[in-house]
């Protein structure tokens, strides 16, 4: 295993230098990526990681009794611990291995959902990605529970007076978004797990943008469950984390069925292997989860609160300096120290497809459209925005080509660069 | 070696003069009280739409109207069409509309062999892969329209998904 060279908070050369993908260039020009909240880029110790499992380990784990398969397992359950720790888990047992957070969530759906009765409300907020949406609107329709909305506040936040407004005695899930993959604000989730627990509900957190940018600590968070996606974080795609609260994830039934989620088998009837493993049937994605280790020792390298300062200030300058381009809005909280590493925008009357064509030209990636979030696009009046997002390994220099591109978009569109 | 190595693509390619004019003021922007069929399509992969009301009368395109929102491809596409169709037969505008879509999605398609005008501008379009659907809704929308007024049922591309609204 390749370990994550020592470096001093954010030298952010030092960071880049681990980052092959950073060395290409797109359409003639350095490639500046800017759309780390649909995924990030991975540092040569994680795809070393990759290839240093097939090349030296590959096995499946678990069952086997050979030498391969015994290291394969010891590095795969190592991962689990590893994310324990990363996340102020109790226990490695309360780390469960999926595909992505749409599974986690869609596993705690499937499962708490066939609890639920008529009249029973799932909470959920106006800002949630479309995968911690629609699985509830499969448990609504099929329990006939109800789902009611947290709306954004004057600032486009959730704050916990909306949030109180939206929770009642009725409440028996309230799954929740930490950080918005559009508006970039964060949800004061500590405040509402505790209105959750006061009614009896069991408190979901989507971290899939707030664990790869922010440090989260399942206990300060007082959440119930929590899901996050490994590719977010500097990790392989395929690899998602569902925690939660060992008592409760003991209570879930299994959620898929099959082969390592077992204890006995008759033809007629099963039980369930131990936690976690009742919620991983069949063979697990070993090569990914085990680079996924690489990746939070990256991240525990370089700590997670220079991460968290590195994404502050380069949001704060790109709000500052996009600020100051006439025609361009930016969503999301007006203070750009109460929002993460996101930045939704509109520019002139130019389509948002139009600024990611005319920007990728200029090697600049960034998203458009609605990104998973319809009903929060209605909510915002638009029908979709442009989206640059940013991780540790960006630097100001590519906010400043990112004004450049959008002048470009403009001149494009007919407006006076000057202006 | 790279499509694009070889042909080297330009945004002068996309953004031609013709599109962003068409994007800046639309043609026949609006619903036609007097529409014969009325259809709407979107991108659900961007968010793309398109409403249109068609008008015929003695088996010709009479006046063309559209709505929507999306960007100066998605839309720039519809005004042109709407210029393009007024007054042509139902046979002619269906082949106009086969023709458009060979454009689109064909960057080696032969422009010398029709006669599109203003559309031609959309030729570009092809050889930017992510944005073909742009281009393409409108006519997916008229082809819907149109098989319905002669009481056919148009093939469902869940891609670009397209209904009639009245009609």
């Amino acid at each position: 295993m390749v370990t994550a060279v020592d470096m001093t908070p954010l030298d952010s050369a030092a960071i880049r230098a681990q980052f092959p993908i950073l060395e290409r260039e797109v359409h003639g020009n350095p490639l500046v990526y800017l759309d780390n909240a649909a995924t990030t880029q991975k540092p040569q110790a994680v795809i070393d990681s990759l290839t240093s499992y097939y090349s030296t380990m590959n096995a499946n784990i678990h069952r086997g009794l050979h030498t391969l398969a015994e290291e394969a397992t010891a590095a795969y359950e190592g991962v689990r611990q590893q994310v324990a720790e990363f996340i102020g888990a109790a226990s490695h047992r309360e780390v469960v291995f999926t595909r992505n957070t749409t599974e986690s969530l869609n596993l705690l759906a499937y499962t708490l959902g066939a609890r639920l009765q008529p009249g029973d409300e799932i909470v959920l907020s106006a800002a949630e990605h479309h995968s911690n949406l629609v699985p509830w609107q499969l448990v609504a329709q099929r329990t006939g529970a109800v789902l009611r909305f947290i709306e954004l506040n004057d600032d486009q936040q959730i704050d916990v007076e909306t949030a109180r407004r939206a929770i009642t005695p009725n409440a028996r899930i309230v799954s929740i978004v930490h950080i918005s993959n559009v508006l970039g604000s964060i949800t004061p989730v500590a405040e509402i797990s505790q209105m959750a627990r006061h009614v009896g509900a069991t408190m979901i957190v989507d971290a899939a943008q707030s664990a790869p940018h922010i440090a989260v600590d399942v206990d300060e968070l007082g959440v119930d469950f929590m899901a996050f996606s490994s590719h977010k974080m500097l990790g392989p795609t395929g690899v998602g984390v569902l925690w939660g609260r060992r008592e409760l994830l003991a209570d879930l039934d299994p959620f898929l069925g099959g082969g390592e989620m077992i204890s006995v088998v008759t033809r007629e009837e099963s039980s369930w292997a131990a936690l976690p493993h009742k919620f991983e049937a069949g063979t697990p994605n070993i090569a990914d989860v085990i680079a996924f280790g690489a990746a939070i020792q990256f991240l525990n390298a370089v700590g997670m609160d220079a991460v968290a300062a590195h994404d502050a200030d380069l949001t704060a300058y790109a709000v500052e300096r996009m600020s100051r381009l006439e025609g361009l809005d930016i969503y999301g909280p007006a203070d750009p120290s109460e929002r993460s590493a996101v930045v939704a925008f509109n520019y002139r009357d130019i389509h948002s497809h139009d600024i990611a064509t005319i920007l990728d030209r200029s090697g600049i990636a960034v998203r458009a459209g609605h990104h998973c979030a319809q009903p929060l696009m209605r909510t915002l009046g638009v029908p979709a925005t442009a989206r640059a997002s940013f991780y540790l390994y960006n630097e100001r220099s590519e906010v400043d080509a990112l004004i450049d591109g959008l002048l470009e978009a403009g001149e494009r569109f007919g407006f006076d660069r000057g202006a | 070696m790279s499509r694009e190595s070889q042909n080297p693509v330009d945004l002068d390619d996309l953004y031609r003069d013709v599109i962003l004019d068409h994007y800046r003021s639309p043609r026949n922007r609006g619903l036609l009280a007097e529409a014969t069929v009325s259809a709407e399509g979107f991108n659900p992969s961007c968010g793309d739409e398109i409403q249109l009301s068609v008008a015929i009368l003695d088996g010709a395109v009479s006046g063309l109207g559209f709505g929507g929102a999306g960007c100066s491809i998605s839309q720039s596409s519809a005004s042109m069409m709407t210029e393009a169709l007024e007054g042509r037969s139902l046979q002619d505008a269906r082949e106009m509309s086969t023709h458009v879509q060979q454009m689109l999605t064909d960057d080696s398609f032969d422009l010398d062999a029709v006669n599109l005008g203003d559309l031609e501008a959309l030729s570009g379009v092809a050889k930017f892969p992510v944005r073909i659907k742009c281009g393409l809704l409108a006519w997916k929308v008229l082809d819907q329209a149109l098989a319905n007024a002669s009481g056919e049922q148009v093939e469902d591309d869940s891609d670009i998904p397209t209904r009639v609204t009245s009609g």
